[in-house]
């Protein structure tokens, strides 16, 4: 009898990403993951628990923290973190800027997205990390539809992308000099409806915010945002505040990660709505839209 | 075309990297956008902004190529830097495009491209006929031992959708194919990118061609007798020792299969020790199972206990790869600042290993349009082909390149830049 070897895509994906994942732990001394609470970041996180099993994690978990977060992602970070066994390590920006490394932006439309880069590699350099983990896929955003498995930046964390390393078959190029460092994608060929998939038959819990859930909202650009401490509204938007059934697709920054109408409130409603959206996920964040190349200009400067 | 909201049939696909080639105006942006658009992996916010990028640019059509060359250079310069990825799914099947670029850094972003693709899809200009490029593409297909051609026909429409002009480049594709040995399926479908006319839906207009629009073909190619099932190889990745109660004797030899079938009570050999064990389980974290095979990654553990690490290969005694320092290899060069000259030393990873490496001889090069070998210029610039040979510090656990692409391929480092200069196959 012969015998159909195949396995199914999110098999293959699982079976790459895991493979990445053991790559990065044998080629860096000192790895770490980026875990920012988003869905992404927590199917890494799972797939690196399944990478190392029965072991633990071989690296621990990072939490850039804006500052600027909902509360039921910082519940669900403490309570992640205990169950699989990391070590959790944060790099604030709030403290940098308290000791006067930065300066914060202000007016309505301030964010400290650029502020972040500046914690992450604080952070790398803090730790002397030589590689970050991140959740990053292909499919999001143009400028990290370019972006290889690892991803190598110089010794102030820039990428260049006219200058990356062909990355063939399955073999990894992580030798660097003194000072520089990787970024590693293990989730580079997957598409937000993997992950959904995914996370479905792996039966992984997520953050409250991804379902529909009531809250209090403005619209800023056209774009639902939720009220939280941090944010000052223009009158206009004052003026719109009112209660709506809404869910975040992204989970970042509160000050700039916008809020879709939605009553999927289990992930069957929401694997039909992202099989049915006609938008990309990041049409809800406010940073992408500042220009064209906003992404690629932040991650010249080292962003993820 | 229905969608995906299934979740059962989502769960059930399987996934085909596929590889593009062609030049610019050869239809094949058009012929991807369509593929894109027709399963909706497109998005409204997507089209909205290529299309006002497009019309500031001052391109008469869409151009889709801005949905990937979104880095700034790309879109000044209006050229593709590298291989784009681009995805896309039907309910039958996920696909992987590695999407590679025309100009001159073609070949090598094509044999990148190539690495991991199943099959690659060469498209023809119906007036045109099989032309230099088209061999060329066909040539590093075939290097690379992608075993599935489809070769697209395009602009059909603009051949008054004739029949003879098809057959005539069935023909002449043939003919030069015949030498091409690795590719073991190649078909051929007349379409229109522009029109649709084969691509998702059969075409009205040529009602003589009997085959299936590209779509179907892509969802449908059978791939599993790709991998090579027969030859049993585990290069080990990482050793997982828990130190923890529980698991106080683990010892879990982790990697990705990258051949045959392992099964637990099987022999293995470790190599390059030579020592014998076997197979006590396998295991990932939702439960011991009954057989590996390639691509899965797992973690076996044996029932002695041997000293195995990183590099090391688990294999079965009966069909175990070479062990050779010495290695005849076809290369792909890629630095565009450093030249490959006999003597050269190099770092050589190949599979989880690394070796040091020196070029003890350039025997050709390969002039990719014409095919003929070039013996009097033995110089490696960016972008050539050909075969050298070299000697390793260490053994390489290794098979040739055609039984096994995982543990026949490699790539060479520059010492003082760490860059990747080249891509190697071994034969």
């Amino acid at each position: 009898m012969i015998q159909d070897y195949t396995i199914t895509h999110l098999k293959q994906l699982e079976s790459e990403a895991i493979y990445i994942l053991r790559e990065t732990a044998a080629q860096f001394e000192n790895p770490v993951l980026l875990f920012s609470g988003g869905k992404d970041s927590i199917v890494m996180a799972y797939l690196a628990k399944k990478a190392f099993w029965p072991a633990k994690l071989p690296f621990p978990l990072m939490h850039v923290d804006t500052g600027h977060n909902f509360p039921e992602t910082m519940e669900y970070r403490d309570r992640f973190v205990e169950e699989i066994g990391a070590e959790l390590r944060v790099a604030s920006v709030q403290k940098a800027i308290d000791e006067g490394k930065v300066t914060e932006e202000t007016g309505p439309y301030a964010s400290r997205n650029g502020l972040q880069t500046f914690a992450l590699l604080e952070g790398l350099e803090e730790g002397q990390y030589d590689a970050a983990l991140g959740g990053g896929r292909r499919d999001e955003e143009k400028a990290r539809a370019k972006e290889r498995f690892f991803s190598h930046r110089d010794a102030f964390g820039q990428w260049d992308p006219k200058n990356q390393r062909p990355e063939l078959w399955n073999i990894f190029n992580g030798r660097k000099q003194h000072g520089e460092h990787f970024r590693v994608f293990p989730l580079s060929n997957w598409t937000e409806m993997d992950i959904w998939q995914y996370i479905k038959l792996e039966n992984i819990e997520l953050p409250n915010l991804y379902f529909s859930h009531e809250r209090n909202c403005f619209i800023r650009n056209g774009v639902v945002m939720g009220v939280t401490d941090f944010m000052d509204l223009l009158p206009e938007e004052q003026e719109s505040v009112k209660k709506m059934s809404v869910r975040f697709r992204t989970i970042g920054d509160a000050t700039c990660t916008g809020a879709a109408l939605s009553s999927a409130a289990t992930l069957d409603d929401i694997i039909d709505e992202v099989a049915a959206a006609r938008q990309t996920e990041r049409g809800t964040r406010a940073d992408d839209k500042r220009s064209e190349t906003a992404m690629e200009d932040r991650k010249k400067e080292g962003y993820f | 075309m229905s969608d995906l909201k299934s979740t059962a049939g989502y769960l059930d696909m399987d996934l085909l990297r596929f590889t593009t080639a062609g030049s610019v105006d050869d239809g094949k942006s058009t012929l991807i956008g369509r593929l894109l658009y027709d399963s909706k992996a497109i998005f409204e916010d997507q089209l909205d902004a290529i299309e006002k990028s497009s019309k500031s640019r001052g391109d008469e059509n869409v151009n889709l190529a801005l949905l990937t060359d979104g880095l700034r250079a790309e879109r000044e310069q209006g050229i593709t830097i590298d291989v784009a990825y681009r995805y896309f799914a039907t309910p039958k099947r996920k696909f992987i495009i590695a999407d590679t670029p025309g100009h001159i850094q073609y070949t090598r972003n094509m044999v990148t491209g190539a690495s991991t693709a199943n099959l690659a899809i060469l498209l023809v200009d119906a007036r045109k006929g099989v032309i230099e490029q088209t061999c060329r593409h066909a040539f590093i297909a075939n290097l690379l031992r992608i075993q599935h051609v489809v070769v697209c026909v395009n602009k059909m429409d603009l051949a008054q959708w004739s029949q003879d002009s098809y057959n005539k480049i069935v023909d002449d594709f043939k003919k030069f194919a015949s030498r091409l040995d690795n590719i073991v399926d190649i078909t051929f479908i007349p379409v229109s990118a522009l029109l649709g006319d084969n691509i998702v839906d059969k075409s009205v207009n040529m009602p003589w061609y009997q085959g299936p629009a590209l779509l179907y073909h892509l969802e449908t190619v059978y791939i599993g007798a790709d991998e090579n099932h027969v030859e049993a190889r585990l290069p080990v990745q990482w050793v997982i020792r828990p130190h923890s109660d529980k698991w106080h004797d683990f010892r879990g030899f982790a990697g990705r299969i990258a051949g045959g079938v392992f099964k637990p009570g099987d022999k293995v050999q470790v190599m390059p020790s030579g020592f014998e064990s076997t197979i006590k389980a396998i295991h990932t974290m939702d439960g011991e199972i009954k057989e590996a095979f390639a691509p899965m990654s797992v973690a076996i553990t044996l029932s002695d206990e041997i000293d195995i690490s990183r590099g090391d290969m688990l294999v079965k005694p009966n069909n175990p790869p070479l062990a050779r320092q010495d290695v005849e290899a076809m290369i792909c060069w890629f630095s565009s600042d450093k030249k490959l000259a006999g003597r050269g030393k190099y770092v050589l990873r190949h599979t989880t290993n690394e070796v040091k490496a020196i070029i003890t001889e350039v025997r050709y090069k390969i002039n990719i349009n014409t095919l003929r070998k070039i013996e009097d210029d033995l110089t490696f610039n960016h972008n050539d082909i050909g075969r050298i040979s070299l000697r390793t510090s260490a053994p390489l656990i290794a098979d040739s390149y055609k039984n096994n692409r995982i543990c026949g391929s490699f790539i060479l480092i520059d010492e003082q830049t760490n860059e990747t200069v080249a891509a190697g196959m071994i034969l």
